[in-house]
């Protein structure tokens, strides 16, 4: 049972059951779709930035409780954050998911996004963690074709 | 029958059920994907490359005699499985998905040409959609789906209403892997026979749970794969009738396949080597035949029957869980439960499942149509097989159990 409360820990639960922001954006700057094709999860991340910062943000889509908890807590670390603090935020996030040393300093530097670190002990749901990153980054950078994980 | 099958003696032919995943016992329930091999099948091929490791149908030297010797032998023993009239019926290829794409592209650019028509059901595997598509995206052709009620079972009436002037092929699963419906083959055939339209049958799911005869059956090919016969990977069976495979192409163009080859002319060689150009999966080929000589050995029947007896057992004590709810509930079934929990997405079921040591497939089991056509993202599959035990169904039920208690 150890490992299993490792990956679902209460706080992703919670935002599994009751996600933030899951709503769509009166006027989006930017927005950008993400879908694995290995499990079908699908996620739609909508931005309204104003002078390079994230005044608002919000999702929609379907998923796992990780994909949906990640997409959820994404949009409540950023919302207030500049693109470039957002960037950074998903290359830690990302890099505390892949990278081969754990690094602890990234992971705290993370704050509640830490949660996620267990993910790693499970390599086929780490791209449910990382697939509403992956999207925001597309949107950020205007891109308009639907992001994959694979 | 639960009386004459002695499930634990035969657990013990198999290796792998003795291993541990996070530091509990196995619990199998993926035999849809691929099912685990018995002792026979690993020293088959062990014995082969220890013994008779050699090239086929070309030295003269004994080596080459015995290896061919047991690839021929593997040969006569399938025809014997699915009960062939001829040995040069019976075509090695990679798995039931080259089958299919053989017969596409050989049988099928043949006979399919612009407003031509291709029928399969709702029911099928991306392999039994995907190569009439190419086919048919090629020829301008149309793909035609025979629709399926809401227990999974294919609209009989549908079928034989799209049956017309245009069907130049039928192409059906017997056994559905993500729901476990068993088609009603026989009467499929039997209707696209009346207007002379041949049928292509994908045992895939079939082999490994049920006696297969492909006479008494009359289709015109049946395909199916080795590994879900508890057998080795890389290794298939097309079976065709003779007339259609003489009249069809060959597929690929290489050694084995011809007679004779001169920059003006090719002639092709006989059946069944026409369609296996290059070296073969000689040691795929030899551990099939041991493969399926276990299963004549436990007899096809009583497989059958245990399983049914085991999937009956597993239906009642997933029903009566709370939240879980199955999909495909054909009266004819193959031992396959597809089931989702409510409120919870079918991978996560799938991760806490595997933490209980229990490997169940979690998704849309390339069957994409299928889940549309419930109108569900993905669904848990736990599949079955001869070793399958009561026990293990009562580990799945606890097993969900306990994702209820993570979601509650």
């Amino acid at each position: 049972m150890s490992d299993l409360r490792e990956l679902y820990q209460q706080v992703i639960l919670d935002h599994n059951r009751k996600p933030r922001n899951f709503r769509r954006l009166t006027s989006p700057t930017q927005h950008a779709e993400g879908y694995n094709p290995l499990c079908g999860d699908r996620v739609t991340v909508e931005v309204a930035l104003e002078d390079e910062v994230i005044r608002d943000i919000g999702f929609q889509g379907s998923g796992c409780a990780i994909s949906k908890a990640s997409a959820s807590m994404m949009t409540a670390a950023l919302k207030g954050k500049t693109v470039s603090e957002a960037e950074e935020t998903f290359e830690r996030f990302r890099a505390m998911l892949t990278a081969n040393e754990s690094n602890g300093e990234g992971a705290a530097r993370l704050d509640k996004l830490a949660v996620f670190a267990g993910v790693r002990e499970f390599p086929s749901r780490i791209k449910c963690a990382t697939l509403p990153w992956h999207t925001i980054h597309a949107a950020l950078a205007g891109q308009t074709e639907p992001v994959t994980t694979e | 029958m639960k009386m004459s099958w002695d499930v634990e003696r035969i657990r013990k032919d198999f290796p792998i059920l003795h291993e541990e995943v996070h530091g509990k016992p196995l619990v199998y329930l993926d035999n849809a994907a691929t099912s685990q091999k018995p002792h026979v099948v690993i020293e088959a091929l062990v014995d082969y490359y220890a013994k008779q490791n050699s090239n086929v149908h070309r030295g003269l030297h004994q080596l080459s005699e015995r290896a061919t010797e047991a690839y021929e032998g593997a040969r006569t023993r399938i025809q014997r499985f699915l009960n062939a009239a001829h040995s040069r019926e019976i075509l090695f290829v990679r798995g039931t998905t080259e089958g299919i794409n053989l017969v596409a592209q050989t049988y099928g650019r043949r006979a399919v040409g612009a407003r031509d028509e291709v029928v399969i059901t709702a029911l099928e595997h991306h392999s039994n959609i995907v190569p009439w598509q190419m086919l048919c995206e090629e020829k301008q052709g149309t793909l035609r789906v025979v629709p399926i009620n809401d227990a999974g079972e294919v609209d009989l009436e549908a079928y034989e209403a799209l049956l017309g002037e245009r069907t130049r092929l039928v192409a059906i699963a017997h056994v559905s892997n993500a729901l476990g419906t068993i088609l009603p083959v026989q009467r499929m055939i039997e209707a696209a026979h009346r207007r002379d339209i041949p049928v292509l049958v994908d045992g895939a799911q079939a082999a490994p749970h049920l006696r297969v005869d492909v006479q008494a059956l009359g289709c015109d090919f049946y395909t199916f794969s080795g590994h879900k016969t508890y057998g080795p990977t890389g290794i298939g069976v097309l079976y065709g009738k003779t007339a259609l495979l003489e009249q069809m192409p060959p597929f690929h163009g290489g050694g084995d396949m011809i007679k004779s080859v001169s920059f003006e002319k090719t002639v092709y060689n006989d059946l069944p080597y026409k369609f296996e150009a290059g070296t073969p999966h000689v040691a795929g080929a030899v551990g099939l035949g041991a493969a399926l000589g276990y299963l004549e050995e436990l007899g096809l029947e009583r497989i059958a029957a245990y399983e049914h007896e085991l999937l009956a057992y597993a239906t009642a004590r997933l029903s009566s869980l709370p939240g879980v709810r199955l999909i495909g509930t054909a009266r004819e079934k193959a031992a396959v439960l597809s089931f989702v929990v409510e409120g919870v997405h079918a991978h996560d079921v799938g991760t806490i499942l595997d933490l209980e040591g229990i490997a169940v497939r979690a998704g849309h089991h390339c069957a994409m149509p299928v889940m549309t056509r419930f109108d569900i993202a993905a669904t848990t599959r736990a599949s079955l097989a001869l070793y399958n035990t009561h026990e293990e169904i009562d580990l799945l039920a606890r097993g969900l159990g306990k994702v209820g208690e993570v979601f509650r």
